[in-house]
């Protein structure tokens, strides 16, 4: 399948250096590593529970499989992973909507740091779960406060990494434009703005593998649907591949979506500054 | 008619206290007139106050004592007539291609894309950077940065331009190219230069006027030495030799009597 043709005589194989670019070249020894680990870790895991416990304790990998395709054919399972998907990407984009503009604010103009501070330095040691109860007295029980909660623990993340990013600016760069005419405002847009942006995309990275964690919480204790449910719903009739399914989802689904944050910006940022 | 470009007249400045640090002196009585056209060479032992003489020059730092003017007019603030070449490539806009780099200021001016593009392109083809207007400044080596930062500051048609120690990250071969390239720069575009150094030779290979600055704190200009070697300088110009001899001499005896 992934068999590495013989090398030509003109043009040696060479296992050891990545080749990136070349389509074919690129199925190298990285990634027979990483499905060689992956496999590992499952037949790690169906021994230990096939050894050591009981399938109902500890469900061994073919029968969460099982469980899986039943539960995908009923459609049960894409319901809780749509609206935990929902919940997370409604909350981690309007955080990151708020909390950017206000960073760079915050960073840039001593005054509103000067304002916003207190709040920021306070209410990021509150833990957003520690809310859901007022929130969800003040809200409801519909979809709000999960995204408010989830909009709460963003916000902070990508509002520090914010004004780490713009502290972080070289003062030649702002002496830089100034004397090549920049007033303060096109020295916000055309330096600050894009000095800063690697730092908005870490930090939003991270809120994002937060948002993940906030969301099952909030799901666990206030909600009637999501993975979060599905986890903790499912202890009531001890049905522990049915949280297997929803740990492996959650795992899965965390890994796509930070792959694909990473690839939108090695896609469209590149220049802004390596992530990694 | 020689005119007078830049004159400072007795300009101090002092860093400000901050808890537990006195207010540090760095410039008592720094007095200089500079003539339009002019390569001086600012020379002086390290912690003189080299780089702060230039940020009140470029008006990034305001002096407490004293005045500054261009032209007859006050420094207040930085100026598109004064553009900063500085020493390391954090000057650089690293998110931006080469040319944009270059283009830069002509951008703040409002000028459009096609056109600060042609212009970019004349002062990339002046540093020799031809062929590099795509790269971003990641891309580029120590030598060709500095390259793109003195096309940067000339694009903007500058009175003077103002640099600090813009060679002294290079290795030597690089340092040595880049030095007679802006001699030629700067006959070919007629700006005056402030440079900064610490390097003798540099002084002498560059300037048409070398400044040097007495020992730090309360540091001012001490002598001023005019190089009249023929141009272009190499350091087997007959009396090159001499000329980085006296002002060796004069530093030494500064470094070694301390300030007045």
């Amino acid at each position: 399948m992934t068999e590495v043709s013989p090398a030509r005589p003109d043009r040696p194989a060479d296992v050891s250096t990545p080749a990136p670019r070349l389509p074919l070249g690129w199925i190298k020894r990285d990634h027979l590593i990483y499905l060689a680990s992956v496999a590992g870790l499952i037949v790690l895991w169906h021994v230990i529970a096939t050894t050591f416990f009981k399938p109902q304790f500890f469900p061994p990998p073919l029968v969460v499989l099982a469980t899986g395709r039943e539960m995908l054919e009923s459609g049960e399972l894409m319901e809780h992973v749509n609206i935990s998907l929902q919940r997370i990407l409604a909350g981690f984009l309007i955080g990151s909507a708020i909390a950017a503009p206000v960073g760079l604010l915050m960073g840039y103009i001593p005054i509103v740091r000067a304002i916003f501070d207190p709040y920021v330095q306070f209410f990021r040691f509150v833990p957003s779960l520690a809310w859901l109860t007022p929130v969800v007295i003040w809200f409801g029980i519909g979809e709000t406060p999960k995204i408010l909660i989830i909009v709460y623990t963003t916000i902070f993340i990508v509002l520090i990494n914010t004004m780490v990013g713009v502290s972080h600016i070289a003062p030649n760069k702002l002496r830089a434009a100034a004397c090549l005419g920049a007033g303060p405002i096109q020295a916000f847009l055309f330096v600050t703005l894009p000095a800063a942006l690697p730092f908005i995309l870490t930090g939003m990275r991270l809120a994002m593998g937060n948002s993940f964690a906030t969301v099952i919480s909030a799901e666990m204790i206030a909600a009637d649907s999501g993975l979060g449910y599905l986890i903790f719903n499912s202890r009531l009739w001890m049905a522990t591949d049915k949280i297997f399914i929803g740990i492996v989802c959650l795992g899965a689904l965390g890994l796509t979506a930070d792959r694909f944050f990473r690839y939108l910006i090695v896609r469209f940022a590149h220049q802004y500054g390596p992530i990694e | 008619m020689i005119e007078e470009l830049l004159v400072a007249r007795d300009v101090s400045y002092q860093y400000t206290a901050r808890r537990g640090v006195e207010p540090v002196s760095v410039l008592r009585r720094f007095s200089v007139s500079l003539t339009e056209g002019e390569f001086f060479c600012l020379l002086g032992p390290s912690g003189c106050g080299k780089t702060t003489v230039l940020n009140l020059m470029a008006g990034f730092l305001e002096p407490a004592g004293g005045t500054l003017t261009l032209a007859g007019r006050p420094i207040r603030g930085p100026g598109v007539d004064r553009t900063v070449v500085f020493q390391g490539d954090d000057a650089l806009f690293n998110w931006l291609r080469t040319i944009d780099n270059v283009a830069f200021g002509l951008r703040m001016q409002g000028m459009s894309k096609e056109r600060r593009h042609a212009v970019a392109r004349e002062y990339l083809h002046l540093v020799h950077l031809d062929g590099q207007e795509n790269k971003y400044p990641g891309e580029l080596s120590g030598g060709m940065k500095q390259r793109v930062q003195i096309a940067r500051v000339l694009a903007s048609d500058p009175k003077m331009l103002l640099m600090d120690e813009p060679f002294g990250a290079l290795d030597a071969q690089t340092r040595g190219r880049m030095q007679s390239e802006l001699v030629e720069i700067w006959r070919k575009t007629g700006k005056t230069i402030v440079f900064i150094t610490h390097d003798i030779t540099e002084a002498v290979l560059l300037a048409d006027r070398v400044g040097v600055m007495t020992k730090g704190p309360e540091s001012r200009l001490g002598a001023i030495i005019p190089v009249d070697l023929p141009r272009p300088r190499r350091r087997s110009t007959p009396g090159f030799g001499e000329m980085w001899e006296h002002i060796n001499a004069l530093i030494e005896n500064e470094e070694a009597a301390g300030h007045d």
